[in-house]
């Protein structure tokens, strides 16, 4: 007996198997769960001849009946997972998308390109352990020269085209009053750059613009010296302009410093062959810098005999210029979006 | 400040280097120079030619065919020149080479050639040149003809094949140099060659200058006193009589020309050359002229009138220095000389002056009066009163040599405290650690005997002479080390010492908040002017007795555009957008950070409140509420939140009045924002609604805090509640959630708007607005007579203001 049900189970399984491995659907599969699976499926049916079965038999025969259902199920799961597949499959071949159609971004504003230039410059100096200093834009005249070693009268003041409010106050033509401030200060050693906006009597034009912005740099400390004040210029000139940037340095005077010096790099363009350019020079003019003239720290307080100190100023519109080639500075007052966009 | 490469070589006879080697030194060594022209830079294959024989062209009335004598060789060339005549002397250009220019005077860059060819069917194998062709001109050669080619004088020594371009002194190169204020000395050429030469290490020629003088006695014909001994701290002059004016010789006039100045006769050359060479200005006055025998240096007289040899009239005061006669002032003491004592073609007698004026003085005088001159502009450098004689007598020196009148003998020389030499200490290892090299005290000394800065051995001094007035210190002696050891021999090395920290100030941190906001927010950073027209008030509907139009003025503005200092941010936003607008770019968002300035009190006594604005401004898509919103995230990311409120009674008259409201924050006015006023949009020309926002730094950096503390992450569920209300119109949306808030209490986790509505649906006056509630527990799991007590004690506080639920 338990031999014919034996064949049977055997041959439901085979059939089941057989017919489930060429089923293309989820619901066919489902059919035939529930035609040998179900209430009234095969295997139901055979579990009702069970009480045809010796009773000895019974257990043997149950365990027959369960493992028929066993490899059913199994297969069934086999089935079921290779179908999710499949349909997973096809839906994501009709989901196919044009990767180059164009690209739907967030609208985010753009930085001006002179605060982009700065906070490159104050990323460098403060990697170096400088302080970013601000003082006021209309000063004292007296900070604005005097303490600077520009006395009433001397050329210079005529030479920086100043804007006056009255004869005490006035639009300040540099940066460096700020230096004259933290000086007076008296914390010692001073290793900081002042950036800000600065006014000269220039009438707007591609290269020039009565209020511009500097960013000076001071350094003072005991030892300071101008293989120092080199150096460390060197280093902020490869840092902003590429590491193959090589540096000249040429005598100058200005009335703060004593030695002075201009800084010209090698142009990044052309890299000092010589090009439009460099005006085929091969050399870019960047800053004025020297070594902090000792009447200057005796104004703000410091024993020359002690300390040394160096300075450097820079146009931080004419590094905006040269390093994004904007070939007119009018557009850096336009505000016009199309050329903001671009940065 | 100019001169030409073969005035140097006068006083640098070794130096032998290009014109490019020249400058490049030059400049390392601290004379800066800003260009150079050649002269011949376009002129090629050009020599001296004599016609030999001269024939009428046979098809053409002004043209001629000459036989022209090169040299090596006779040519024949057709020229249309009225002046030709057989025997001339005159540069040919040879095909092949090249002219500077054209006949009337323009140039060509790059020169134009010239190639054999036919004039009307006759051969010709160049070209006869005009000065002109040759890229100079009659000011520079005025004895070449108007019209017509060149003839070289038959008494100037050049013969035919010889190089023209030599001849004429054009193979010569103009230097221009960027002189700074503190080497006077380099105003001269003089001054320069000596740097040349200690730059190429070559010898230093001055001139010699040999004494002069009859024997009559220069005090004889003039008397001179000072009045004014501190504006002029000396003053020289001598006597030329017999005086016979002419052309200068040709050496002179070719420097002069190599120099850009033109050659006049041999009295004003010897004046130019003598101020180009020494840096010394110089005045010749008609002695005939000068009554009583007398010159009087002193201040002019408050409203004096005078005229200047130029025909023009100047007022003056008594600031201003003059030269008098006696009875009247003859001359601007180191501006220019008067009209009524200028040397004319008459001259007999001359008086020759060479001054040294105080520098400052000048500068502040000619500005005065608003005329610069050459002789002013090296004055107000502040001269040295040792160098006055020296070119005196040199002038005196090119007078006889040229035969252009007597010199009497003497001079008068007023020079009470004369000008000592400058004495530095010596301090090699001063000079080292200051430049981080490690020279020797004998190097150094060589290096300054190169500028003759002499070391006194005895006092260990170096002793500077007084055409350097640039050294004090021992940092200026260590600059002349400098420049001479070369900059770029100096090691590069990094400040050692104590370490210092790198920092933003809390401001700056703060401002770069401000920006990275702006810009996730879709703001671009736009930069504007720091002053303005004061016409922008009336633009911004401020009314007369508002107090931004308390502005600072600027005393010297580039013009009434430029003149205050703006008290407002919000005109240079306007205009941004403006400019935006008209260029038709659409949905512009920007912003600024950038200082207002407000007077404490007017006329300025003390610096001014500098408050730095943040600014955003907008036109397209977005309204009011996404203005607040860009608002409310810079602030919610500065630790702005909880005190946030908003009051619609700002008053600013640039807005609209419905729709503008202060930002409060604990009480304090932080800034504003609202919806730009169609009168203003209208008037700034910006056809769309446009927004803005501006808060106040100076408010805001008190509250302003990058702290930040964890809460947690609830743990217990939420409930929500929805309240959908009938709201009078009147009643602000601030006011009935603080009361939703008072009744909700500590439970209500979270209180959001999601619907408001005017319209057909909702009665005359009110709005509709529904609010979704959150309710959650930090401690336990909400039940919901919780909740119920919370939403009866709001519904209590609604209905108390007159609101319905909506059925």
């Amino acid at each position: 007996m338990s031999d014919g049900m034996k064949e049977k189970l055997d041959s439901i399984v085979f059939k089941t198997l057989e017919k489930m491995q060429n089923v293309k659907t989820t619901e066919a599969l489902n059919e035939i769960r529930v035609s040998v699976l179900g209430k009234k499926g095969e295997l139901k049916e055979v579990m009702k001849g069970m009480k045809d079965v010796a009773p000895e038999d019974r257990p043997k025969v149950g365990q027959m009946v369960n493992e028929a259902r066993d490899r059913i199920e199994s297969k069934l799961a086999e089935m079921r997972q290779r179908l999710d597949q499949e349909k997973m499959e096809r839906q994501m071949e009709g989901e196919k998308i044009d990767v180059t159609l164009p690209a739907r971004k967030a609208d985010i504003g753009h930085r001006h390109p002179n605060t982009i230039a700065l906070e490159e410059m104050e990323r460098i100096f403060i990697g170096m352990g400088y302080e970013v200093v601000e003082g006021p834009e209309i000063e004292w005249d007296e900070y604005n020269f005097t303490k600077l070693n520009i006395p009433p009268n001397h050329p210079a003041k005529d030479e920086q085209d100043t804007f006056y409010i009255n004869k005490d106050i006035v639009l300040r033509t540099q940066t460096s009053p700020v230096q004259a401030r933290r000086m007076e200060q008296g914390k010692l050693p001073i290793r900081m750059i002042s950036p800000g906006r600065v006014f000269r009597a220039d009438e707007v034009d591609a290269t020039h613009s009565p209020s511009f912005h500097q960013v000076e740099g001071l350094v003072v400390d005991k030892n300071i010296t101008f293989a120092d004040l080199k150096g460390t210029l060197e280093q902020f000139a490869r840092e902003i302009f590429g590491p193959d940037t090589k540096t000249k340095f040429r005598p100058h005077h200005f009335p703060f410093t004593e030695p002075s010096a201009e800084m010209d790099v090698s142009c990044f363009k052309c890299g000092g062959k010589g090009c439009r350019f460099c005006k085929g020079e091969g050399w870019i003019e960047i800053l004025g810098c020297g070594m902090v003239h000792p009447h200057v720290l005796e104004m703000c307080g410091i024993d020359p005999e002690e300390y040394t100190g160096f300075a450097f100023g820079v146009g931080l519109e004419r590094i905006a210029l040269l390093k994004y080639e904007i070939d007119d500075m009018r557009l850096l007052y336009e505000n016009d979006i199309r050329f903001l966009k671009q940065f | 400040m100019n001169t030409s490469l073969s005035w140097i070589k006068m006083y640098v006879p070794d130096l032998d280097c290009s014109a490019q080697e020249y400058c490049d030194a030059m400049t390392l060594s601290g004379t800066k120079v800003e260009g150079f022209t050649r002269l011949d830079r376009d002129l090629e294959k050009i020599v001296v030619g004599k016609i030999i024989s001269l024939e009428k062209h046979p098809d053409s009335d002004h043209l001629v065919i000459c036989q022209v004598d090169i040299g090596e060789k006779n040519v024949q060339i057709v020229t249309g020149a009225p002046n030709a005549v057989v025997g001339m002397l005159t540069p040919v250009v040879l095909p092949g080479g090249r002219v500077a220019g054209g006949h009337d005077g323009t140039l060509t860059e790059g020169g134009i050639k010239i190639h054999a060819g036919k004039l009307r069917g006759v051969d010709s194998d160049g070209m006869m040149c005009s000065i002109e062709e040759l890229g100079s001109s009659r000011e520079f050669y005025p004895e070449a003809p108007e019209n017509g080619i060149y003839a070289f004088a038959e008494n100037s020594g050049v013969k035919p094949g010889d190089d023209a371009v030599h001849a004429l002194g054009l193979d010569d190169v103009n230097i221009e140099y960027e002189i700074t204020s503190n080497r006077v000395d380099c105003y001269s050429v003089i001054g320069i060659a000596r740097e040349a030469a200690a730059t190429f290490d070559k010898k230093f020629v001055l001139p010699e200058v040999t004494p002069t003088g009859n024997s009559e006695d220069v005090n004889d014909y003039i008397q001179v006193e000072v009045e004014a001994p501190e504006l002029c701290p000396r003053y020289t002059a001598r006597v030329v009589k017999n005086i016979k004016l002419a052309p200068s010789p040709v050496w002179m006039q070719r420097r002069l020309a190599a120099n850009g100045i033109r050659p006049i006769n041999n009295v004003v050359d010897i004046t130019n050359y003598v101020m180009e060479e020494y840096g010394q200005p110089m005045h010749a006055y008609d002695l005939d002229t000068i009554s009583g025998h007398k010159i009087i240096v002193k201040r002019a007289q408050d409203g004096e009138k005078f005229t200047t040899l130029d025909g023009n009239e100047y007022t003056l005061d008594h600031t201003i220095l003059t030269i008098n006669d006696a009875e009247k002032a003859v001359g601007l003491a180191g501006i220019m000389g008067g009209e009524n004592s200028m040397i004319t073609d008459q001259v007999h007698t001359m008086l020759f002056e060479a001054a040294c004026f105080d520098g400052t003085n000048i500068r502040l005088s000619s500005r005065k009066i608003g005329h610069q001159t050459d002789a002013s502009r090296k004055f107000d450098k502040g001269l040295d009163p040792n160098n006055a004689m020296e070119a005196m007598n040199r002038a005196c020196q090119l007078i006889e040599e040229f035969s252009a009148g007597e010199v009497v003998g003497g001079a008068i020389d007023i020079y009470p405290v004369k000008r000592e030499e400058s004495r530095v200490l010596f301090e090699p290892d001063k000079i080292n650690s200051l430049l981080g090299t490690a020279l020797s005290a004998k190097q150094m000394l060589d290096y300054l005997a190169k500028v003759e800065l002499r070391y006194d051995e005895k006092t260990n001094e170096i002793v500077a002479p007084t055409f350097r007035q640039d050294i004090h210190r021992c940092c200026d002696i260590a600059e002349e080390v400098a420049r001479f050891f070369g900059y770029n021999n100096i090691p590069t090395t990094l400040p050692r010492g104590e370490a210092t920290t790198g920092k933003l100030s809390f401001k700056n941190r703060v401002e770069a908040k401000a920006r990275d906001v702006a810009e996730y927010c879709g703001f671009s950073q736009g930069m504007c002017y720091s002053f303005e027209s004061p016409k922008v008030f009336d633009r911004l509907l401020l009314p007369q007795d508002d107090v931004h139009r308390r502005a600072i003025q600027i005393s010297n503005p580039l013009g009434e555009d430029f003149s205050v200092m703006r008290t407002t941010s919000v005109n240079g936003m306007l205009v941004s957008l403006s400019t935006n607008y008209n260029r038709r770019n659409k949905n512009v968002r920007l912003y600024e950070l950038g200082n207002i300035y407000i007077p404490k009190s007017l006329p300025l006594t003390e610096l001014p409140d500098e408050r730095m604005q943040f600014t955003l401004g907008m036109y397209g898509e977005g309204d009011f509420y996404d203005m607040k919103g860009v608002a409310e995230e810079f602030l919610g990311q500065i630790g702005m939140h909880d005190r946030l409120e908003y009051d619609a009674e700002a008053g600013k008259p640039f807005l609209h009045p419905g729709r503008q409201a202060n930002i409060i924050y604990d009480g304090k006015i932080i800034g504003f924002l609202g919806e730009v006023h169609p009168l203003v949009t209208r008037s700034y020309g910006i056809g769309e609604r446009t927004y803005l926002a501006v808060l106040d730094f100076p408010e805001i950096l008190p509250f302003a805090t990058f702290d930040r503390k964890y809460h947690g992450i609830a743990r217990f569920p939420a409930v929500s509640r929805d309240l959908s209300m009938v709201v009078p119109k009147n009643i602000q949306a601030a006011d009935l959630e603080k009361v939703i808030r008072q009744g909700g209490g500590a439970i209500l986790e979270e209180l959001s708007l999601f619907d408001i509505y005017e319209g057909e649906q909702v009665k005359d006056g009110y709005k509709s607005m529904a609010y979704s509630l959150v309710f959650r527990s930090r401690e336990r799991t909400l039940e919901e007579a919780d909740i119920n007590t919370a939403m009866n004690r709001i519904l209590k506080g609604l209905s108390d203001m007159g609101i319905e639920l909506r059925q």
